[in-house]
């Protein structure tokens, strides 16, 4: 989608390539630890729980509800020109929580624990950056 | 092995300027070391300990080139607004372990009219996953606040009367920058910056800085200005351990019980305190997290009338803090340990002055409300 937000580009790493590989797909990957079964966020090879280098990818559900959120009135660096947009940390369902961006949604109808799901914005080549839309927006 | 009474705060200095566009961010150290050194008595001669964030050229090396210094002991401990705090317990121990006996801790900054650009250095591993969606400090703390609001029910009247009483007490301070007393309605009035923090939620934006001079307790007692004794220091680091953020505490939760238990005091036994209050959130969820009320009354605490005033049980931050006086390159710390200082020699301005202050706690927060660095001293007279 387009949420008309800016949409820098990631800063792409070892740790994080196969993720915004799969953000271009639509797709929402999440870790999980080799050893332990911890689920993790962000990407990263090492698992705080065990120690663990060893950790794969899987697809996340994509859904999860708002935990908090803010509308940001004075944005900085690539959101310096933005007049406001909804900051945001959503839990997922697989129970890790991640800033984000609400989108699609007006400030007044936004609520903690409302039910959203991941849509995704283009921020150049290589990445897209996974934002949230209220659950009953996306067809 | 613990600091307590192996480590005295001989001098203090906050720098008067808050807006510096004349001064180089070097020469403002310079100027605080001096401040600091001329405070208690000292010179740079005997200077064998330095203590600075490091942001400022090659670590700590740049600055104490600068200075001038040949220090036995560097430390360039980052950790954001609390940098200062956890100086001052880094060198109590160095002190305690005899590596060096006087350690020159320096802050300086110059921000006003400059645009911030990002917080993190690119490569950190947070970074990619926070900076594209426009994170901010104020956005972080909001988060935060309506989180509090959301579990119990905290109000933003009641964030409001952390400003308000802030206000009350700038105004006996020529040097704050914000000098003029507000209302609750007035912090509801201003202009939202990220719901639900107003811009009178928000501390101010300074240049200037400070320094401390830490020395050992024989150093202490040979020097003719009182000094101050260090009791506890307590120092913990909070994050979002693989993705678990919760933000409706603080690191206080950790470094607060690791300070009063080296000090062997409880929370009642404080005098005065200073309350790292980048926001008015800030201040309230630490009041919490210190233990001088119960985890979600934070809200309920700070209104109560004379709350945080000089009458009450515990006044907080009779400087201004970093809401109305001083919070120099965004770091609010150094600021809040050099108040303590003033209150517990009894040389705070005479109408915030605490009576009879023979115990205080000075508290940093650095960083955001997912990853902090936080900071806990307790600090007596010399006497103490
Ligand atoms: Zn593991």
């Amino acid at each position: 989608m387009d949420s008309k937000l800016p949409a820098p580009a990631p800063i792409i790493s070892a740790d994080t390539a196969a993720f915004w590989a799969a953000t271009k797909k639509g797709v929402l990957l999440l870790q999980r630890c080799d050893a332990c079964q911890r689920t993790i966020w962000y990407p990263k090879a090492f698992c705080n729980a065990c120690g663990s280098l060893e950790t794969t990818s899987f697809e996340a559900s994509g859904e999860g509800e708002i935990y908090s959120f803010t509308e940001v009135h004075r944005g900085e660096t690539a959101y310096r020109e933005t007049p406001s947009f909804i900051l945001a940390m959503v839990e997922l369902d697989e129970g890790v929580r991640m800033l984000t961006n609400i989108v699609g949604a007006a400030p007044d109808a936004l609520r903690i624990g409302q039910r959203v799901r991941v849509v995704f914005d283009d921020a150049g080549e290589s990445a897209a950056l996974p934002r949230f839309q209220p659950a009953d927006k996306v067809s | 092995m613990s600091i307590k009474g192996k480590a005295f705060i001989a001098g203090a200095y906050e720098h008067p300027g808050r807006d510096l566009p004349d001064l180089s961010v070097m020469r403002i150290h310079a100027e605080c070391a001096m401040g600091a050194l001329g405070d208690a008595g000292l010179s740079l001669g005997d200077v064998d300990g330095y203590f600075c964030n490091g942001q400022l050229g090659f670590g700590g090396i740049s600055m104490a080139e600068y200075l001038g210094l040949s220090p036995s002991y560097i430390d360039s401990t980052f950790t954001g607004g609390s940098s200062y705090l956890a100086h001052v317990g880094h060198a109590a121990a160095a002190i305690a372990a005899g590596k060096c006996k006087v350690a020159l801790i320096t802050q300086g900054a110059k921000v006003r009219g400059v645009v911030r650009g990002a917080k993190l250095a690119p490569d950190t591993p947070e970074y990619p996953f926070e900076h594209v969606f426009g994170e901010t400090n104020a956005g972080i703390y909001a988060l935060a606040a309506r989180r509090h609001m959301h579990e119990f029910g905290t109000t933003s009247a009641q964030l409001a009367a952390v400003k308000v009483a802030a206000s009350e007490f700038a105004q006996h301070n020529p040097n704050a920058l914000l000098r003029k007393r507000v209302s609750i309605d007035d912090v509801l009035n201003s202009p939202m910056i990220a719901d639900p923090l107003h811009r009178l939620d928000c501390c101010v934006v300074t240049d200037g800085g400070g320094a401390l001079v830490v020395v050992a307790p024989e150093i202490a007692k040979s020097l003719k200005r009182p000094s101050v004794k260090l009791l506890g220091h307590g120092e913990a680091l909070k994050h979002s351990g693989d993705g678990r953020p919760d933000l409706t505490y603080t690191g206080a939760v950790w470094s607060g019980p690791r300070a009063f238990a080296e000090a062997g005091v409880t929370p009642a036994d404080i005098d005065y305190a200073s309350i790292y209050d980048s926001f008015t959130i800030t201040v309230l969820m630490t009041l919490e997290d210190l233990g001088f009320c119960k985890k979600g009354q934070g809200g309920a605490y700070v209104a109560d009338g004379a709350a945080l005033r000089l009458d009450s049980a515990l006044p907080v931050n009779t400087d201004g803090g970093g809401l109305c006086n001083n919070h120099p390159g965004y770091q609010g710390g150094l600021v809040k340990v050099v108040e303590a200082v003033r209150q517990l020699r009894g040389e705070a301005n005479p109408h915030v002055q605490v009576k009879d202050c023979a115990l205080a706690l000075a508290h940093g927060t650095g960083g955001g409300m997912s990853r902090m660095g936080s900071v806990t001293l307790v600090l007596g007279r010399e006497d103490a």
